[in-house]
């Protein structure tokens, strides 16, 4: 019994051994620079050297907020994740349907489908800026060749066609993470409630209606959580694509920009803590959404 | 929904259809690209598919540019090293969290998991600035610094998973053969997490190799670039004039060893993907 105690003792201390240093780690890597960026959001904080910081209450935040160009980045950023995310739903749960039934050849389309979320997002926005090149791009080549358009489109020059170029790449890169997660979630709907179902003379559409998409749903909401998170802050395909483009600049670039073209740290901070609450926003309503629906 | 062979042939046709569809969707742009890294720049408007000439030299002139080589050089070190070291303190701390008693275990996780879909550009000019303190800014040390932002909370979720679905009979009969608990961990737990430190680790790998936001941000001369940097920076005599076949090749040889790792790896990347996510 003393051992006992004993061994309790001496694991509840290893523990604190052990949890202690990845604490500190975090703590250094988050929790102190989110309290910084935090304090510079309300200074006049210029990285020149020279300048030294002075208080300026939510002066940023104002200016921020009253900045054109930063609603249109959220509208640029809102557009993207929203339409991203809903084709990446929709097209993840097709291919883990199609993934998930028996045919020849299953294992390699489950390969096939990890590669392009294998490929870096550099890479993949070179690839698809290289397929949209508005002369020699393979899709402007195929398109005149065809008879389909009049002359050569310069893609990602206007945000009416660049918006879309870019959330295709996004829908190809991420659409795997998607069907990866929901495969596994489809592998936990038990075989004999569809057998249940079809002796019952159930369609195809009802069984999908009924027992497929209630049942995947809290695998669905988590990744669709997971993807919205990750698509609010897009920075990398629309930098590489079209970078330096004022008017298709997203909130990451927009704040980017302030810290590192402007060397701003206070507006560059103020902007992290307004992409830091919209982002917390769509947690909640979805943290909201998924309670509403499961109890 | 398995497929049964009582369906219709035209319902059959229309599934290998749409299995052709998706495989031509997720294949068609990296093979597009392959072709384009051997083409040769005088044929680099052609739409065939297999291209007329091959060509090493986008290859050639890639390896000659001292930027990519250093580049590839320093992603190859940021990465390891940001692996190694997630590994190292997250299966330490996820051993506590899955396997010890601890009183704060509940909030410890919660936040942990909180931390794994922390926004990293939040916090952009705090590490921008803390980094200068510490003069670590343009640093390789400074970038493997910040990736821990997603690597270890990651890692410690993952571990911790692992750890908690290993038998509790295993450690019981060592304790009760007098192993202290850093002994149960180090000679039972340890091996048995192989599984979990590989798949965590390559995605951890993955992670930090494609990383683009800090790099970008965090290192400013040619000798501290990481390559998904370098590659964006890939220019031609004018703006006007990008080297596609160089950029296609450099691509290819930034994306090939992930590709081979993802396709040997499958179902240890897949399951640490998931792991977590569908847990909940």
């Amino acid at each position: 019994m003393a051992k006992e105690i004993d061994l309790m003792e001496r694991q509840r201390r290893l523990a604190w051994y052990l949890i202690v240093p990845a604490v500190l780690v975090v703590f250094l890597v988050i929790g102190y620079p989110l309290i910084q960026v935090l304090v510079y959001s309300v200074l006049k904080y210029k990285l020149d050297g020279v300048t030294p910081p002075s208080f300026v209450g939510l002066g940023n935040y104002l200016f921020i907020l009253t900045d054109s160009d930063f609603w249109h980045a959220v509208a640029i950023t809102l557009i993207f994740s929203v339409c991203s995310v809903t084709l990446e739903a929709v097209l993840g749960l097709t291919v883990a349907m199609v993934a998930n039934s028996n045919f020849k050849g299953r294992s390699f389309l489950r390969i096939a489908i990890l590669i392009p979320w294998a490929i870096p997002t550099v890479v993949s926005s070179k690839i698809w800026a290289w397929m949209f090149n508005d002369i020699y791009g393979i899709v402007n080549v195929l398109l005149t060749n065809l008879h389909l358009i009049p002359q050569k489109i310069a893609f990602l020059a206007t945000p009416i066609t660049a918006v879309p170029v870019i959330i295709a790449v996004d829908v190809w890169k991420t659409t795997p993470f998607m069907s990866l997660l929901l495969l596994a979630g489809l592998g936990l709907i038990p075989g004999d409630l569809y057998e249940a179902a079809s002796i019952d003379g159930a369609t195809a559409v009802k069984k999908f209606f009924s027992i497929t998409l209630p049942l995947v749903m809290p695998t669905l909401l988590v990744a669709l959580i997971f993807r919205t998170l990750d698509a609010l802050r897009v920075f990398d395909i629309f930098y590489i694509m079209v970078g330096g483009q004022g008017n298709m600049a997203t909130m990451a670039i927009y704040n980017q920009q302030w810290l590192v073209s402007f060397l701003d740290a206070g507006i560059g901070s103020a902007a992290s803590v307004i992409i830091l609450i919209i982002i917390m926003i769509f947690v909640i309503l979805y943290t909201r959404f998924s309670k509403t629906s499961f109890e | 929904m398995k497929e049964q062979d009582s369906k219709s042939p035209l319902l059959r046709v229309l599934f290998y259809l749409l299995v052709v569809v998706i495989l031509v969707f997720n294949l068609f742009p990296f093979l597009y690209a392959i072709v384009s890294s051997f083409r040769p720049n005088a044929d680099l408007f052609s739409t065939d598919l297999f291209p007329k000439a091959f060509t090493f030299l986008h290859y050639d002139e890639i390896f000659k540019d001292s930027r990519f080589v250093t580049g590839l050089i320093n992603s190859i070190i940021v990465a390891g090293c940001t692996v190694l070291i997630s590994l190292a303190l997250g299966s330490l701390c996820a051993y506590a969290l899955g396997r010890l008693p601890f009183r704060f275990k509940g909030p410890v996780l919660y936040i942990v998991l909180t931390m794994t879909m922390f926004p990293q550009i939040s916090v952009l000019s705090g590490l921008f600035v803390m980094l200068k303190g510490l003069n670590l800014f343009n640093t390789r040390q400074g970038l493997i610094m910040t990736y821990l932002i997603f690597t270890l909370p990651f890692t410690i979720w993952v571990m911790t998973q692992y750890f908690r679905s290993l038998p509790r009979e295993l450690e019981e009969a060592a304790y009760v053969d007098g192993a202290s608990p850093l002994e149960v961990f180090w000679k039972i737990l340890l091996p048995l997490t192989v599984p979990g430190l590989v798949s965590t680790g390559l995605l951890a790998f993955i992670a930090a190799w494609n990383e683009f936001l800090f790099a970008l941000t965090f290192t400013v001369t040619d000798q501290m670039r990481t390559v998904p940097v370098v590659i964006s920076q890939f220019s031609g005599a004018t703006s006007y004039e990008q080297p596609w076949g160089a950029i296609m090749a450099a691509s290819m040889v930034v994306t090939i060893p992930l590709v081979i790792l993802v396709m040997i790896f499958q179902y240890r990347i897949v399951a640490g993907l998931t792991a977590g996510a569908v847990k909940g």
